[in-house]
């Protein structure tokens, strides 16, 4: 009984390390900035000495334009650039499915510019989208059309920064998604094509619903990251002109070290960590949805075996 | 329905050649039975003709008009696939009906069919279920029922009973059966099983190492077959085959060998006068002994085992060294360890050439 106990015991033992430095590591500073979010507190104070206020951080930004402005644009902003790689990932993935010779290296090459830091990702774009010297007005120049004001008008801005996410994340997609596709059942495929299905067929009914469950994981895994993209922005705009690309991180980044707020900056990091933690919920109740019609089916199954 | 012909068909995965050039043609309306070993080429000969491998060399002709470069979809042809190939993300009515939606058939029509065929293959019951929740003899009927709601030309089975019990097999072997006698499509049949070979075919085709041995009814190849492969692949329980020579005595030609001496009949002695200096193998069927005195070859067997079958037993038996099945009524048992004078029909021994395997 007694040992029995104390084998009972033993994973937690085990477990027990990574534990703690789990709970310093991860859920202290949560809990600091959770702290911090009710205070009104200036980084000249000690934590201790700044003033209790409550939810008045929270309300307050509610009531700011600037950070509704800049909440919008973070929706905006991460509703197009997912929406538009999940389309050219999952299609590139598609056109690429098949066994060419060379195609490993190409593969290679789609996936470079996740490879690349993101500070240097913004400055490379910043320079290409330099309203002289950039290539694109240069080029824009050479044709005999108009220059665009790439960064410094405000919906161009933001087109952009869309365009410089578009083309660092999309091989994220593609990658996956191209994972997905190869380890689809094969003789599934050949079954459809002697059913009768086209190719486009095969895509509809075939392989997006069999690649639907790791569509939705890279959905959701790209969602959450584009909601906290920083360093590219930060580059290539730092936000404006005016506060047209001023997405969350950066105004949450500015509140702090610009204005001084670090009560409302961290209110403003934890309205963040709520909307990601929204979607996490969805990706896991998603999953359990999944789960339970399975074992439903799977007890069905059962009840007239 | 077209007549289907292989010219010189080849197949090769890279270095790997599985089928060397094969002639081969299937009328019009006729259901083909391709039987052989393991890995001989079978699967793979269904599959390039229903345009899912390209051909390495020669070309298909559906009546006269060549197929190889045409599209799966555009052949007529439906498939029951070795690994069912079932749709996983489709319930078993989803997976019936596809081809008959991509069509897009009318509803009711559709409904219907998928019924009646899974009425017909007892999966009625399970038209809701994924086919991850099916047994493997389920999911093999459902691969069968997706070929059948089908109005294809020909229909291409790659084993399709192979996993279902004894007793479903025979039911859905009659069904086949009445299928072939009623509507006039090909069908081209690979089984391992002897009876569904045997039942099934108008015509069986025996392969080995991607080349045809020998085709022909059921009947010729179970009465004639060319070469000890195609004689010791059709019939069950399988031709026995003893090491012998020819000899000529005054009484006309005998083959002897270890323990035994067999007259042959003048017909043989014929046409094996000038092979007496080979080597032969002796081919005897475990059906040609008879518990009879009167017939003209008669041979002492030691009896090692009795397996009783029912209305059948099959006993191994020892003649000198070598083993030899014997099929015998059951009505009158044997027992194990005895020795026994069995008659044989001397008209049914098959001589072979040793080293060619050739019938002589
Ligand atoms: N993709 C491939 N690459 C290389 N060799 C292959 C490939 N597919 C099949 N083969 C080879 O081709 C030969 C014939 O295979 P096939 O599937 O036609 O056999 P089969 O007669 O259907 O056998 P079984 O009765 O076991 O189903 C086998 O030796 C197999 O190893
Ligand atoms: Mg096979």
């Amino acid at each position: 009984m007694q040992t029995a106990n104390v084998n009972r015991l033993t994973p937690y033992l085990f477990m027990a390390p990574a534990l703690i430095v789990m709970a310093v590591a991860l859920m202290y500073p949560i809990g600091y900035m959770i702290y911090a979010s009710f205070l009104n507190w200036n980084p000249s104070q000690r934590i201790g000495e700044a003033e209790w206020v409550g939810f008045s951080n929270y309300i307050n930004l509610l009531q700011d334009d600037a950070f509704r402005e800049s909440l919008w644009v973070t929706l905006k902003f991460a509703a197009i650039v997912v929406t538009l790689e999940m389309i050219i990932g999952v299609g590139l993935a598609l056109l690429l499915d098949r066994n060419i010779r060379g195609m490993s290296v190409l593969r290679t090459i789609f996936i470079l510019p996740m490879m690349i830091a993101p500070i240097v990702v913004g400055l490379m774009w910043r320079y290409m989208y330099h309203p002289t010297v950039g290539i694109f007005n240069r080029t824009l120049k050479s044709l005999g059309l108009e220059p665009i004001p790439w960064l410094s008008d405000g919906s161009w801005a933001f087109t952009s920064v869309i365009i410089a996410d578009i083309w660092q994340w999309t091989p994220f997609i593609f990658i996956l998604s191209l994972a997905a596709l190869q380890s689809l059942p094969r003789s599934a495929l050949e079954a459809s094509r002697i059913d009768g299905a086209t190719p486009w067929q095969q895509v509809i009914y075939i392989k997006l619903p069999l690649m639907m469950p790791v569509l939705i994981v890279t959905l959701l895994l790209r969602l959450i990251d584009a909601f906290k993209v920083l360093e590219v922005i930060l580059v290539m705009t730092n936000g404006g002109p005016g506060l047209s690309t001023e997405i969350l991180s950066l105004r949450i980044n500015r509140t702090a070290a610009e204005f001084r707020e670090l009560g409302e900056a961290a209110a403003m990091s934890n309205y963040l960590l709520i909307l990601l933690l929204l979607l996490t919920v969805a990706m896991y109740l998603y999953n359990k949805a999944v789960e339970a019609r399975a074992a439903r089916l799977r007890a069905a199954a059962g009840g007239d075996a | 329905m077209p007549q289907i012909v292989f010219d010189q068909v080849e197949k090769s995965y890279g270095s790997v050649r599985v089928l060397p050039p094969l002639d081969l043609s299937l009328n019009d309306g006729e259901f083909t039975v391709l039987v052989g070993p393991s890995g001989c080429g079978k699967s793979t000969t269904l599959r390039i003709l229903a345009g899912l491998e390209t051909l390495s060399g020669g070309e298909i002709f559906f009546d006269g008009a060549p197929i190889g470069a045409l599209e799966p979809k555009e052949r007529d042809i439906a498939m029951v696939f070795q690994d069912y190939a079932l749709y996983p993300h489709m319930n078993i009515a989803k997976n019936m009906s596809f081809a008959l939606r991509l069509q897009k058939a009318p509803k009711s029509e559709i409904t219907e069919k998928v019924q009646r065929v899974a009425d017909m293959l007892n999966i009625g019951h399970l038209l809701d279920r994924k086919p991850a929740e099916l047994s493997g003899g389920q999911r093999q009927r459902v691969a069968m029922g997706r070929a059948l709601v089908r109005d294809a030309g020909t229909f291409l089975f790659d084993e399709p009973l192979s996993n279902l019990d004894a007793k479903l097999r025979g039911k859905m072997r009659t069904e086949l059966a009445e299928m072939r006698d009623t509507i006039d499509k090909n069908m081209v049949y690979v089984t391992h099983d002897q009876v569904e070979a045997m039942t099934l075919g108008d015509r069986i085709v025996v392969m080995n190492e991607g080349t045809i041995q020998q085709q022909g009814s059921p009947e010729e190849l179970f009465k004639s077959p060319v070469n000890m492969f195609v004689a010791g692949f059709i019939g069950s329980p399988t031709m026995n085959f003893m090491d012998g020579a020819l000899q000529q005595a005054e009484s006309g030609l005998s083959v002897t060998g270890d323990g035994y001496t067999l007259p042959l009949t003048a017909e043989d002695a014929a046409r094996l006068h000038n092979a007496t200096s080979r080597d032969v193998v002796v081919g005897l069927r475990p059906s040609s002994f008879e518990r009879n005195a009167s017939l003209p070859g008669q041979v002492a067997l030691k009896v090692v085992v009795a397996e009783y079958l029912g209305a059948q037993s099959v006993l191994v038996t020892h003649c000198g060294q070598q083993e030899l099945l014997v099929e015998m009524q059951s009505a009158a048992p044997l027992k194990a360890g005895t020795t026994e004078t069995f008659g044989i029909r001397t008209d049914e021994i098959m001589i072979f050439d040793k080293a060619s395997g050739l019938r002589l």
